[in-house]
């Protein structure tokens, strides 16, 4: 029942925003207690599965219309919907003074339902609802309190993982056919023909690797993020993102290893062109909210790398990555928003220098840049360094290229410092004096730079919780080597 | 002594939090903390060095004689991916370094930053600066020891620009930070060969399992860490960045710049050193690229007219002579010379930034006849600078000669080369001593002696550049060689030293004329390896925004519009759906709804 809350309280608490619309402290008293109480709820969830060591399991019963309705917290889970928890709260209170306030905060406590369930779900009928139910409030937030170009971004968003869904959908139904009709994870018992193995995998993959995104199916991405309210662009790079590598390792390691193993290469060749290819894109960006978007890319290349090395440590890493880059991907999109606010513009040639005039924020915003070029002691270090070990024997001389996306990661990211933070006075037709960051904002940076250098000096926080769960995982796709 | 290492971190990254929370009003009695964590550095590498007792335990580094803390950190795989601290007799002496260095850089500071605004940053920094640089080097792990390497990394970037409204020292703190990444990069690959191969990054454990690898993958390995430790050290041609960062204060400069970070390179590889004894072809290539960086930039320090320029130039010069020694195999030379370098290196900064502070000029035309004026700075100038020559009986006559005899006996032409090397570093010190104490003056202020938190960290730091040279014989045993000068080697490199001193003393008196010719423009700036990087940087970035606009928006995007567009040819559904309509998308989703539910019903008969 515990599992279950996690979805149904922020439910309740989209309801009840939408009902008390009238009153914008009493919106902002649910969206506030809600996601607090869903922090709490994980919070025990986490430690319970830090004693016991077994997974949690909650729903189920084969009689029941709904036996489909069937919800798991494992090693896996629970690092991802941690970072879901912690992200809504920060969207939360990012999107607090935003225009029709309770809608907006509304769709955004669904948005975490949804993506909570695509994280719970113990079964692929489960699975696949919630993945698509996540598109609909994340549809409608880019559509509703987006920018200029909002509803072609929208569209091309849907567009693209419509299609992914599509044919993941192909690939669920025909794995749960293989399966005997079996839709439940744990009890699937696969014995697909090597062929039709390969068949499930590209399909499964192909929804899979939109959601990433794997380089060449990225091109969403940007746009999305550019037109995306601060909020959106919050859940999309923190949470959203983490949909395509979290399912990799749940559906792919274990029903299809076969084709997972012999897809390695591609999928590692593919993980180490989005590195260095979306570092790239990020240096030649003026927009700077399009340079962190870019730089999603790159740093989900090393998810993917790390999945596709098949081994315990590639996945560990992959999972550090993906709770690390949720962390500062979401600090970083938050800081623009906050530095658009005042400004209205995200061009850096027009927004620098900004360290005399924002002080506060410059000083966030160079510890995030630090984090986000994979500086260790901080938290994007921990998972790339596992990445990186355990890439070595499947890359072999091609690691290089990976160091040329670390190398960019640094170039792009002390490019965006030394644009916008650095440098003599603002200019004098540029001196509205605008207030440094408030107390809402500094809670909310507090909140991720804390878990940025936690995660970064001790990375065995996430590492302990998720190895037992991914070492059977890797044991399922080595087992066929 | 185990709870001294451990007392240092504390102290250093409660004291950077402290100080930063304390703020810019209560930093005169904040920035004290700022002494504790160098004062804690250094006690626990002495304590360690007086109980150690004479005779050390000889032979190559070792890690482990004083575990202070091992743990895992990362992953279950194998035995995992370990971090922890140790002290051996190396570590100990890098803490005293370390430890004393840093404790006069923040005394000095006290009067040399007296007036700048943000010095909670700076004092902050300076704290976690420390701190970082003693995890260095007492880490028992190669992981521990890179993400120390990399935060010193990032201390020495934000105090490079710590002055932000400057935009040259922006650039300088950029160029320093990727030029150093360069090389990080190759040291981050060689730690995942050091563990594909070992299956641990354990310092011990590795460097007993080096004797079992092939050579031609020690070689690699070899090649990579030495790429770090280039960077890192300001080796040719990653040279680039050290003179630059000659925009960050000066006490930073004598700390990281001079002191302890740049010869984190050094460190680096005598830690290390099995894997170096095994690799002969990569020690080859460390003597060349050493001699070369010291011949080319002690010519390069002897056409600067900025005192903190040449004692850059001259800083990169000295780590070359380092890496010479240890290309041609003699590690514990290169480390006593690192030693007394620490010593007269940040002395002579720290004697630059007071005549900065002094004359309110750091250009050397605009000097001279600082002696009269500022007495204290002068004597101990001269100090650093005769030891920096090579003068007996100062510290760095013993350390040089031995790296001189050393790489003598290894290859006669690099010792040619790294005398040739000893006689231009005699002679641009001489010149840079004459233009600025000697003669009259020639600036437009007053200048002035600095107060005594300045001029006595100069004093005590002279006593060192001075001494050390004493426990040459103390410090070789303590690593298990043997002390004593050769004869020939001292004399020649005095003889050197003074022909090189009396052309000095010629150059002093007509170098602050202005005019300079092409050819010595291009050997000042770098020998054109600087503007070859800048060049490349621009056009790195220039490319990315091309790339960009052509690739991701034009042929991926242009391809899926083309999708598009052809999926709205077939359906005029899809026409609908781009108006963004709420209606026609829920009417989707019930569809989907519905598709669903028979799914499931399907799929469950």
């Amino acid at each position: 029942m515990t599992l279950a809350s996690l979805i149904v309280i922020p439910l309740v608490g989209a309801a009840l925003c939408v009902a008390a619309r009238r009153s914008p402290y009493a919106v902002r008293t649910i969206s506030l207690a809600s996601t607090l109480v869903t922090l709490a709820t994980t919070a025990a969830v986490w430690s319970v599965y830090a004693d016991l060591g077994q997974p949690i399991v909650a729903g189920g019963g084969t009689d029941s219309p709904f036996g489909f309705v069937t919800l798991l917290a494992d090693g896996l889970a629970i690092p991802l919907v941690a970072l879901c928890a912690v992200l809504s709260l920060v969207a939360v209170l990012a999107a607090w003074g935003s225009e029709r306030e309770p809608t907006h905060i509304a769709l955004l406590l669904t948005l975490e339902a949804a993506l909570m369930m695509v994280f719970l779900a113990a079964d692929l009928v489960l699975f696949y609802v919630a993945w698509e139910a996540v598109l609909i409030p994340m549809f409608f937030l880019i559509g509703g309190w987006g920018h200029e170009g909002r509803r072609r971004a929208a569209m091309k968003f849907f567009l693209y993982t419509f299609a992914g869904s599509a044919l993941m959908l192909v690939g669920l139904i025909l794995l749960a056919r293989a399966a005997g009709g079996e839709t439940s994870m744990n009890d699937i018992v696969v014995l697909l023909t090597a062929g039709s193995q390969r068949a499930v995998f590209w399909l499964l993959a192909a929804g899979l690797m939109v959601k990433v995104p794997v380089w060449p199916l990225h091109t969403w991405l940007p746009d999305a993020h550019v037109e995306a309210p601060t909020s959106g662009s919050i859940m999309l790079a923190g949470v959203l993102l983490k949909m395509g590598g979290y399912g990799m390792l749940r559906l792919l390691t274990r029903y299809t290893p076969a084709a997972l193993d012999e897809a390695g290469p591609v999928l590692a060749a593919l993980g180490v062109v989005g590195i260095a290819y979306g570092a790239a894109m990020a240096l030649g960006q003026s927009d700077l909210k399009r340079l962190v978007a870019y730089s999603s890319v790159s740093h989900m290349g090393f998810v993917v790398l790390g999945i596709a090395t098949g081994t315990a440590m590639g996945y560990e890493g992959a999972v550090l990555a993906m709770v690390s880059h949720g962390l500062v991907a979401a600090a970083l999109f938050f800081l623009v928003g906050a530095v658009y606010d005042r400004a209205h513009t995200r061009e850096m040639s027009r927004l620098g220098p900004l360290g005399a005039t924002l002080p506060r924020w410059s000083g966030a915003f160079v510890f995030c840049a630090l984090a986000s070029l994979g500086l260790p002691g901080l938290s994007g270090f921990p998972g790339e360094f596992a990445v990186v070990l355990s890439a070595l024997p499947v890359l072999g001389g091609w690691i290089a290229v990976v160091g040329l996306g670390i190398l960019l990661a640094g170039a792009y990211n002390l490019r965006a410092v030394g644009a916008v933070v650095y440098g003599g006075e603002r200019p004098a037709d540029a001196t509205v004096r605008w207030p440094d960051l408030g107390a809402r904002e500094i809670v909310v940076l507090a909140i991720l730079c804390a878990g940025i250098v936690a995660l970064g000096l001790w990375p065995r926080l996430i590492g302990d919780l998720a190895s037992g769960t991914l070492e059977a995982l890797a044991a399922a796709t080595g087992a066929v080597r | 002594m185990n709870t001294a290492v451990l007392v240092t971190f504390g102290l250093s990254i409660v004291g950077a939090i402290a100080i930063a929370l304390a703020g810019a009003r209560a930093v005169r009695f904040s920035r004290w903390i700022a002494l504790a964590a160098p004062a804690a550095a250094a006690w626990s590498g002495l304590s360690y060095l007086l109980g150690a007792g004479p005779g050390g335990t000889g032979g190559a580094p070792y890690i482990g004689e004083a575990v202070v803390v091992s743990v895992r950190w990362l992953s279950r795989a194998d035995a995992g991916i370990g971090v922890g601290l140790a002290v051996d007799s190396l570590a100990a002496a890098m803490l005293i370094v370390v430890g004393v260095v840093a404790a006069m850089v923040v005394l000095f500071s006290f009067g040399y930053m007296a007036e700048d605004r943000a010095q909670a940053r700076y004092f902050s920094l300076l704290s976690l600066f420390t701190g970082a640089m003693a995890a260095l080097v007492t880490s028992s792990s190669l992981v521990g020891l890179f993400i120390a390497w990399e935060i010193v990394g990032a201390c020495s970037y934000l105090l490079i620009g710590f002055w932000y409204t400057r935009k040259s020292a922006a650039n300088a703190a950029m160029k320093a930070f990727l030029v150093t990444r360069l090389g990080d990069v190759g040291l981050l690959a060689g730690l995942a060969v050091l563990y594909h191969e070992t299956h641990t990054l354990d310092l011990a454990s590795v460097m007993a399992a080096v004797p079992d690898l092939a050579g031609p993958t020690v070689a690699l390995v070899a090649l990579l860490l030495f790429a770090g430790a280039a960077g890192k050290s300001a080796q040719f041609p990653l040279h680039v960045w050290l003179p630059d960062a000659m925009e960050g204060p000066t006490p930073v400069s004598a700390l990281i710049h001079a002191a302890t970070m740049v010869a984190a390179g050094v460190f680096l590889v005598a830690r290390t050193w099995p894997i170096f004894e095994a690799a002969e072809g990569t020690r080859l290539l460390i003597l060349a690229i050493g001699v070369i960086t010291a011949a080319g930039a002690s010519v390069s320090a002897l056409l600067q007219t900025d005192i903190k320029k040449v004692l850059a130039y001259s800083t990169i010069s000295q780590l070359g002579f380092m890496f010479a020694a240890l290309g041609a195999g003699a590690w514990v030379a290169a480390v006593f010379h690192l030693v007394t370098h620490a010593a007269f290196k940040s002395l002579l900064f720290l004697a630059a930034g007071s005549v900065i502070h002094g004359s309110g000029t750091q250009d050397l035309r605009e000097m001279g006849g600082l002696r009269r004026a500022m007495p204290v700075t002068s004597a101990t100038w001269i100090v650093g600078a005769a030891a920096l020559a090579g003068l007996p009986p100062l510290s760095g006559f013993f350390s040089k000669d031995a790296i001189l005899e050393a790489v003598w006996h290894a290859t006669p032409l690099a010792g040619a080369a790294l005398f040739a090397a000893g006689a231009v570093t005699t002679c641009y010190i001489t010149r840079a001593t004459r233009l600025a104490f000697c003669g009259t003056f020639r600036g437009s202020a007053r200048p002035h002696e600095s107060g005594a938190t300045m001029w006595l960290p100069l004093v005590v730091l002279a006593l060192g550049a001075a001494s050390l040279g004493a426990a040459s014989g103390e410090f070789a045993r303590a690593f298990g060689g043997h002390g004593g000068l050769s004869l020939p080697v001292a004399a020649a490199s005095i003889a050197l030293a003074v022909a090189g001193g009396l052309v000095g003393w010629r150059l002093g008196e007509t170098g602050a004329r202005r005019a300079q010719s092409g050819v010595a423009a291009f050997v000042a700036g770098g020998w054109g390896v600087d503007a070859a990087v800048v060049r490349l940087a621009g056009a790195s970035v220039v490319a990315s925004a091309a790339l960009s606009e052509r690739v991701d928006a034009g042929i991926i995007d242009g391809a899926v519009r083309a999708v598009e567009r052809l999926a709205q040819g077939i359906s005029g559904e899809l026409e609908g759906l781009q108006s963004g309509d709420g209606r026609a998308y829920s009417g989707l989703v019930a569809i989907g709804a519905v598709l669903v539910v028979g799914l499931t019903l399907w799929l469950g008969r």
